[in-house]
């Protein structure tokens, strides 16, 4: 329980639906920002309260789990050291697989539990995972890392129901959190600034940025880390392109340190390649091509394409060229609207 | 709250008055307060003017603690001795002496049962005895329940003419608190540990020891504690207070039978519990354990599951538990401090409570174990 209105309506619910339910709010840094810095100084107040005022209401036991180390282990030291190779990491599937469906999940069945239920927007029955029926708060995506294993002891109780229904639900209820603002970014980067963030840890280390056509060195950065395929603001570019067109970049090189950068006709790409691959879905992994659709990052498009697992590799030819594909991004494979599997995407051209 | 005590305060609460004021309304309340006053006096050990009504104990441990430190400062005293294992309520005062008022804030340490030793007061206070402002050391602690040889470690602050508090939150009701007899300066009492409401207590302030005022006002408790008189909650506070001197015998010995009993069978079912605290000096209503490979938030949480309430000591402001400072300053690792547990017993505590925690806490154990520290 966050503190958020998604899992109190979804502890709300699994209450009301019978099982037995305690209420878990995670501590997740050891050094948050504070109201009080005493004696005794830690943690954010607001959003635990609130957990536990929802859990209060509910009328359900309520604790909170500090796992700020395995956090920081897992999540933010992954994150600042996926950005430090020249990929792009979403922490938030992390989290998903390595905090809420490992750790918490672990020590759960450990005290005796049967599973772990979030306020994640996503449909699981027979343990197929599919798409809310929110389209818009769909976070199907972002569980789509989990295991059949996981998978199993996961329970989303708001995957029918839409973001407004969920907030309606918890005013009807009496939660106070029924219009507390969605978050947004990422919950260790108070401030949004992802690069800061990482110039902090990773400290400056100037570079070039090259143009792909010609090969000149267009400008300089600060550090490879603060880039991501795609991106076009904020390149600090010294000199127009000979083309005239805006330059997106294209690739990050940590090893040189570089950030090549080009038009936007070179960031389509068709086939994509991508390792660790996890088969939770209704379909066994495909050893022949299989005609299913590809999402690439959170919120993204999502591409028809042909799928197909050799070794310990997925190739994804898709039917359209697509942009901004991103090493360290998760591409999950569905079937309408099930999820098939994952993998993290390593390469694409 | 003890049902004396909700009578008490109910009968107040309808009544209008000020027990301030002059005319024929505030004389009743007035004397409702005076009333009181007495009867806590007597029944501690105090004389009527030496009580002086606060909000709860956290008050009247800031009042002692910031406002003997103030009233001391004018002549060069500005070293604070507090024991290491006080509550918050004392600790966090002086720290805040510490970081802004210029105190330098001594920790007395205490050996492995969470004693202060006598002659580490001593040895602390004869560094320089001239620079010290005050000594705090509790009556007995709220984690572990050990009970500290007051009346020889205030002897030893008086020795050199330094004041001295204590913070008697705990013991009464279940240890014989006499004021006077115990020598000390400043004694906190609390209301709601004893059977009383919630939000009044009382500093016990002997005559000649005027702490500067952390509240300043109206003046109406012998000018060192300002604010309008909450005479139904010192009436019931009065009447707990009373009740608790009656049946605090018979009361402390139920309590250590019950407790001796848990003790022991707790033992029996967990063979590696480890009992902390002073085995002989301990207040009758505490059982404090550490459980070797436990998690205490776990284990609590199992518990509760089954109906038994306890307490893992510290959590942080977010609700995340904390290796209780009390535990460290006795020895034992974070690990172990961790893995903590308290079982306190109070008036509505039965034999059939302690069978219940008996029968659940084993597998509650084998459970947390395998459940791992996190």
């Amino acid at each position: 329980m966050s503190g958020g209105v998604d899992s109190a309506v979804a502890a709300a619910r699994i209450a009301e639906a019978g099982h037995d339910v305690t209420g878990v709010h995670l501590a997740l840094s050891a050094n948050p920002q504070s109201y009080r810095t005493g004696a005794r100084g830690c943690c954010t107040i607001e959003d635990s309260r609130d957990a536990r005022r929802a859990a209060d209401v509910i009328g359900i036991p309520f604790y909170i789990w500090d796992m700020a180390e395995r956090f920081h282990r897992d999540v933010v030291e992954d994150f600042v050291s996926e950005y430090a190779a020249g990929r792009t990491p979403n922490p938030c599937l992390r989290c998903n697989e390595k905090i809420k469906f490992e750790a918490v999940l672990d020590r759960a069945v450990a005290l005796g539990f049967d599973a772990v239920a979030t306020g994640h927007h996503a449909r699981l029955a027979d343990g197929v995972l599919r798409r809310s029926a929110d389209p818009d708060k769909d976070q199907s995506y972002v569980l789509g890392v989990l295991t059949r294993d996981q998978l199993s002891r996961a329970i989303f109780p708001l995957g029918d129901s839409t973001k407004a229904q969920v907030r309606r639900e918890a005013a009807e209820r009496g939660l106070t959190v029924a219009d507390k603002p969605d978050s947004h970014d990422v919950c260790f980067i108070a401030d949004g600034d992802t690069r800061g963030f990482l110039a902090g840890r990773l400290g400056a280390d100037e570079g070039p940025i090259v143009d792909a056509l010609t090969g000149d060195v267009v400008g300089t950065h600060q550090g490879a880390y603060g880039f991501t395929v795609g991106q076009r603001k904020g390149l600090h570019i010294d000199r127009p392109a000979q083309d005239g067109r805006p330059r997106y970049v294209l690739s990050i090189e940590p090893v040189s340190n570089t950030v090549t950068v080009g038009p936007r006709s070179a960031l389509e790409v068709r086939s994509i390649s991508a390792v660790r691959p996890v088969w939770n879905g209704p379909i066994g992994e495909p050893r022949e091509p299989l005609d299913c659709t590809v999402q690439l990052r959170a919120h993204g498009e999502v591409y028809g394409c042909r799928a197909q697992v050799s070794g310990d590799t997925l190739h994804i030819e898709l039917d359209g060229a697509a942009t901004g594909v991103a090493a360290g991004q998760a591409a999950v494979l569905y079937a309408g609207d099930a999820v098939i599997g994952s993998a993290t995407i390593s390469g694409a051209v | 709250m003890l049902p004396e005590a909700i009578e008490a305060m109910a009968a107040q609460l309808g009544q209008v008055g000020n027990a301030s004021a002059l005319h024929a309304a505030g004389r009743r309340v007035r004397r409702v307060v005076e009333e009181s006053r007495e009867s806590i006096a007597e029944a501690l050990g105090a004389r009527p003017s030496e009580v002086v009504f606060t909000s709860g104990g956290t008050e009247s441990d800031n009042l002692a603690i910031k406002g003997l430190y103030w009233a001391r400062r004018a002549s060069g005293a500005t070293r604070v001795l507090v024991s290491a294992v006080e509550h918050h309520a004392v600790l966090d005062p002086a720290a805040w002496l510490g970081d802004h008022q210029g105190a330098k804030v001594e920790l007395l340490p205490v050996d492995e049962h969470g004693r202060v030793q006598p002659d580490t007061l001593r040895t602390a206070v004869e560094k320089d005895p001239d620079s010290v402002a005050l000594v705090s050391v509790m009556w007995a602690n709220n984690e572990v329940g050990t009970v500290q040889p007051v009346r020889v470690l205030a002897a030893v602050a008086h020795d050199h003419g330094i004041p001295f508090h204590t913070d008697s939150v705990q013991a009464v009701g279940q240890l014989p608190v006499s004021f006077a007899e115990s020598g000390v300066d400043a004694l906190t009492v609390s209301g709601h540990k004893i059977g009383g409401p919630i939000g009044v207590g009382a500093l016990l302030l002997a005559r000649g020891v005027d702490p500067i005022p952390v509240l300043h006002g109206g003046g109406q408790e012998r000018d060192v504690r300002s604010g309008t008189l909450d005479a139904p909650a010192i009436a019931g506070l009065a009447a707990a207070v009373r009740i608790a001197a009656e049946t605090r015998d018979e009361h402390a010995k139920k309590l250590t039978e019950l407790r001796d009993d848990l003790i022991e069978r707790v033992r029996r079912a967990v063979p590696d519990a480890r009992l902390n605290g002073d085995p002989v000096n301990r207040l009758p209503g505490n059982a404090h354990f550490s459980f070797p490979g436990c998690e205490g938030d776990a284990l609590l949480m199992l518990l509760d599951a089954k109906g038994v309430e306890c307490s893992t000591g510290s959590a942080c402001s977010a609700g995340v538990a904390q290796p209780s400072h009390v535990l460290l300053a006795m020895g034992a690792d974070a690990a172990l401090a961790r893995g903590s547990l308290r079982f306190t017993l109070g008036h509505t505590s039965t034999q059939a409570d302690v069978d219940r925690l008996v029968e659940v806490i084993g597998p509650a154990v084998e459970r947390a174990r395998r459940a791992g520290l996190s």
